[in-house]
């Protein structure tokens, strides 16, 4: 059942990805000017410009324009940048790695710090424990993340010299990128996870829970959270996408590599081949979230699993 | 001694009153129906006896609540969670949603033998088997492998009714079991439940707002309006002689086919919710034999053989 | 407020309960407890303090004095002064003006964009739909910064292309709303009922269905102002958004970064605005739906 359900998935991820390759392939066309001049440097010999018309079919129409570009990528090719002269798919390879690590710390202190808060708050049936935790998730969903990133780095690195100011160095390096990230994420998390949690209690078949005698633990933790992360896994599995883009804005205050800064300079630059290559390692992360996002619910909710879709 | 008997119960949420002077008694062997249109205080009284109010935020101000001869209103918790399920159960009103979509209902029957009978997995699951059996569950096996989801309401009833047998349980309360069904299912579960009473010798408690329901198949009826108790009694004096006017109104909306001369007596009137219950006796204001005294004075019970009517004008003819 | 509402003028026309009910009663229920009055009041100041920036601001905005460059608050600059010696209290009176204007403008085309998009595919139904949700459906999983980030690089910085930036950043999330609103209304007896006694279908659409459904489109337009702020001062931020010398709170902070050490107040104060008025917006949002009792209508979508 489950494995259908991915292979239903999976089938719908294509029209999907077709349509973000065309909007990633376009860019370059929508810019103003001649899209071989946005894709060439200032100054190129017109041998370099011809190589790349050649290379890249740039005479032809942009129906073989765009399936050139896509059995390209499709072997690895993301195209020269411009500024850096190098392989976009080099670029990638050095800056995706960074990434990975913030994100992926990030999205592991948002989902566990996250989901705690939540159920504490919902459980807890303290007025004052609640009111904090709703405080915070206001804060952390609304306070912009580069000017926390900014105030972490002027409290904690400037202030008190506990991390370093920027970069990418050690550890330590990654203690505040990875709060500024989880801060809004934890936000987003805790209030997922009480909300859901809240529901979840006025359902009618907890009220036959109770009357069959079960304590409140058993019922909170094997069947009230079940339902809870529902919602919650759903949030997650998209936070992905957004971690990795939102990350923009903190690698450049951090002044980390990473696939954000390198596409925030690139689009500054106006190196279009490596804006593209971000953008479609950036869209491919959220797909991939989307799924896996997906493929968790049908495994948890039998009722998703069966659905006709 | 009864089995489950409820004197001058009342119930408050905060500063609100919606349950007071509810009383009743049933044996073994015995049904007695709590009838009354919704919003009377049926299904609060209930949950009072489930000793679940405090889950909705309400608490038991008067009265007292004794089953096999404990008082239950200052029992503590996990001294009730052992009645609940296990020597008390709860059939509730919406089949459909009163299964966790998200677990198989294999597994959810066991639950309550595995807790109250200290019975491995096992066991449990061989025992729930029987009784899906018993409730006349076509291949019980092939169910307890089944999500809610992928079975009819009446079915999911009879689980729940499963659930709540599954412990062998003294009392059974059953709030509304039928209401949300098709007709011929209402029927089949019904019967269901009055064979259940017959074979184990339980005590049902069975909330309706259907008297032809209490008419086939209780020994004994209270009738509810208002968060308060009406009339109860036999079953037999109350439909042969009802005293209060409602009950009479409440007969009278019964359909009886066959004598071409079947008439359905709508009460007229809707029935107070908790924020305005009438002064005096809460029928008044839809009673068409109100008088002065009515507006003002609370009735007292009036015993009329094997019944009690609270109306001031009860044994009076109209 | 009146800024968010302006540009729907042509729905405006339509005699409607709902639009008529938001006006009146619920803002009023709105303001009715302490939170609501706190930050409503405070969403009103700051209006007001953009409006009459030049009137309250106590220094030109723009007056350089670099003999008393990054100095910190005190008299007779109460907020400081960046490196320039510009008096930071008055470019944070005037950067209101520029972020919420920015912010309300781009979400006001966001609206009517998105409510036109979504009335129509909800409507209409079919081919039309499918090819609209997919699109919306698209830009709504990714992060809002990254579309604007697209939108800002393709046709370059400055203050309108954020105000469109801002504007598609936010369409996925009006059209999706409008969508559902409509399809849930389509389903309602006393629309198949006007259908059924032949009514035209734009008379449908601006007549009953629209009216019904702009409660939550706007209520979620003003949360949208929030985010809308957070995400023009990202932007200027980048120095993508407001050029100088036009004050923003997002190119104030850029600006600031240089100057980090030596003056943090140029980054901490316009800071500070715009988290306070975000947690204003949010909270009277949340008051409003809470009055138009519409919170089960939102979560639908």
């Amino acid at each position: 059942m489950l494995l259908r359900y991915t292979f239903q998935r999976l089938l719908m991820l294509i029209p999907v990805s077709i349509s973000i390759s065309i909007v990633i392939f376009m860019i370059v066309h929508l810019l103003p000017g001649d899209p071989i001049d946005n894709l060439l440097r200032i100054g190129s010999s017109p041998e370099d410009r011809e190589a790349l018309v050649a290379r890249y079919g740039l005479d032809r129409s942009l129906f073989v324009q765009y399936f050139t570009w896509i059995g390209n990528l499709f072997q690895g090719d993301f195209g020269q940048a411009i500024v850096l002269r190098r392989p976009v798919i080099d670029l990638i390879g050095q800056n995706l790695p960074y990434s990975l690590v913030l994100g992926g710390l990030a999205f592991a202190f948002s989902s566990i710090v996250g989901m705690s808060l939540g159920i504490i708050s919902s459980v807890v049936r303290n007025p004052i424990i609640d009111r904090l935790v709703r405080g915070f998730i206001l804060l952390g969903s609304t306070v912009p993340g580069f000017w926390l990133a900014l105030l972490l780095i002027l409290f904690f690195a400037v202030n008190l010299r506990w991390f370093p100011v920027s970069g990418a160095g050690g550890w330590d390096s990654l203690v505040l990128p990875v709060l500024t990230i989880g801060f809004g994420g934890v936000a987003l998390v805790a209030r997922v996870t009480r909300v859901a949690l809240m529901d979840a209690r006025r359902e009618d078949f907890v009220m036959l829970l109770h009357a069959k005698g079960l304590s409140h633990n058993t019922i909170l933790f094997r069947h009230l959270m079940p339902h809870a992360l529902l919602p919650v896994v759903t949030i997650l599995a998209l936070r992905i996408g957004w971690i990795l883009g939102g990350a923009v804005t903190v690698e450049f205050v951090f002044g980390r590599p990473g696939l954000g800064s390198l596409l925030i300079r690139a689009l500054g630059q106006r190196d279009y081949p490596v804006v593209q290559g971000c953008l479609l390692m950036l869209a491919l992360a959220v797909m991939l979230g989307t799924l896996i996002g997906d493929i968790a619910q049908a495994a948890m909710d039998p009722r998703v699993r069966e659905a006709k879709t | 001694m009864s089995m489950l008997s409820v004197r001058d119960l009342g119930v408050a949420f905060g500063s609100i009153h919606p349950l007071s002077g509810v009383s009743f008694s049933v044996d073994r062997g015995q049904t007695i129906g709590i009838v009354g249109e919704s919003g009377s205080g049926k299904s609060l009284t209930a949950m009072s006896v489930m000793g679940l109010l405090p889950l909705i935020g309400g608490r038991i101000t008067d009265g007292n609540i004794e089953f096999d001869g404990q008082d239950l209103t200052n029992l503590p918790e996990t001294a009730y969670r052992k009645l609940r399920g296990g020597r008390i159960g709860l059939i509730t009103q919406n089949p459909m949603t009163s299964l966790d979509p998200l677990k198989k209902i294999g597994p959810q029957v066991d639950a309550v033998a595995i807790l109250h009978l200290e019975m491995t997995p096992k066991e449990a699951r061989a025992r729930t088997e029987d009784i899906l059996e018993t409730l006349r569950i076509p291949e019980p096996a092939l169910i307890c492998d089944r999500y809610p989801h992928q079975m009819s309401g009446g079915m999911k009833q009879r689980i729940v009714i499963a659930m709540a047998l599954a412990a062998d349980p003294d009392v059974l309360i059953a709030d509304e079991p039928t209401t949300a069904l098709d007709v011929t299912v209402q029927a089949q579960i019904i019967r269901l439940l009055d064979d259940l009473v017959k074979e184990r010798d339980l005590a049902l408690v069975l909330i309706t707002h259907d008297m032809s329901v209490v008419a086939q198949t209780c020994d004994k009826v209270v009738v509810m309006y208002a968060g308060r108790a009406l009339e109860f009694g036999t079953v037999e004096t109350i439909f042969d002689a009802p005293q209060h006017p409602y009950t009479q109104a409440l007969i009278g909306c019964i359909p009886r086919g066959g004598d071409g001369t079947a008439k359905l007596d709508g009460i007229p009137g809707t029935v107070p919710t908790v924020m305005n219950y009438p002064k005096g006796c809460p029928f008044h204001p839809r009673c068409t034999r109100a008088q002065e005294i009515c507006t003002t004075t609370q009735p007292e019970f009036t015993s009329y053989g094997d019944s009690a009517a609270a109306c001031h004008f009860a044994g009076v003819a109209p | 407020m009146t800024a968010t509402i302006s540009p729907l003028g042509r729905f405006a026309r339509i005699k409607n309960r709902s639009l008529g009910a938001l006006s009146r009663t619920s803002v009023g229920r709105a303001f009715s407890s302490w939170i609501g009055k706190i930050a409503g009041g405070f969403i009103i100041l700051l209006v007001l303090t953009a409006i009459f920036a030049p009137w309250i601001a106590p220094f030109d905005y723009a007056a350089q004095d670099l003999m008393n460059g990054n100095q910190p608050p005190g008299w007779p600059h109460l907020l400081g002064t960046d490196e320039f010696g510009r008096d930071v209290l008055s470019r944070v009176i005037y950067g209101a003006r520029t972020s919420l204007s920015v912010s309300a403008t781009a979400i006001a085309i966001s609206i009517t964009a998105g409510m036109t998009l979504g009335a129509a595919a909800g409507y209409f139904g079919g081919l039309f739909e499918r090819v609209v949700m997919t699109i919306v459906d698209l830009t709504w999983s990714f992060p809002d910064i990254l579309i604007a980030l697209i939108f800002v690089a393709i046709i370059g910085p400055g203050l309108t292309s954020t105000t469109f930036a801002i504007a598609i950043a936010y369409l996925a999330q009006f059209t999706r709303l409008t969508r559902a609103q409509i399809v849930r209304l389509k389903r309602e007896t006393f629309i198949e009922a006007t259908i059924n006694l032949g009514a035209k279908p734009h008379h449908i659409l601006f007549r009953h269905l629209l009216p019904n459904a702009i409660a939550p489109v706007i209520v979620v337009g003003m949360l949208a102002i929030g985010d809308g702020i957070v995400l023009e001062a990202t932007l200027g931020f980048f120095g993508l958004g407001a050029q100088p010398p036009t004050p923003s709170w997002g190119a104030m902070m850029s600006s600031g970064t240089a100057q980090l050490f030596l003056s943090p107040w140029v980054i901490i104060f316009p800071g500070v605005v715009v988290a306070v008025t975000v947690i204003a917006v949010n909270l009277f949002g949340d008051e409003l739906i809470s009055a138009l009792d519409i919170r089960e209508r939102l979560r639908g979508s």
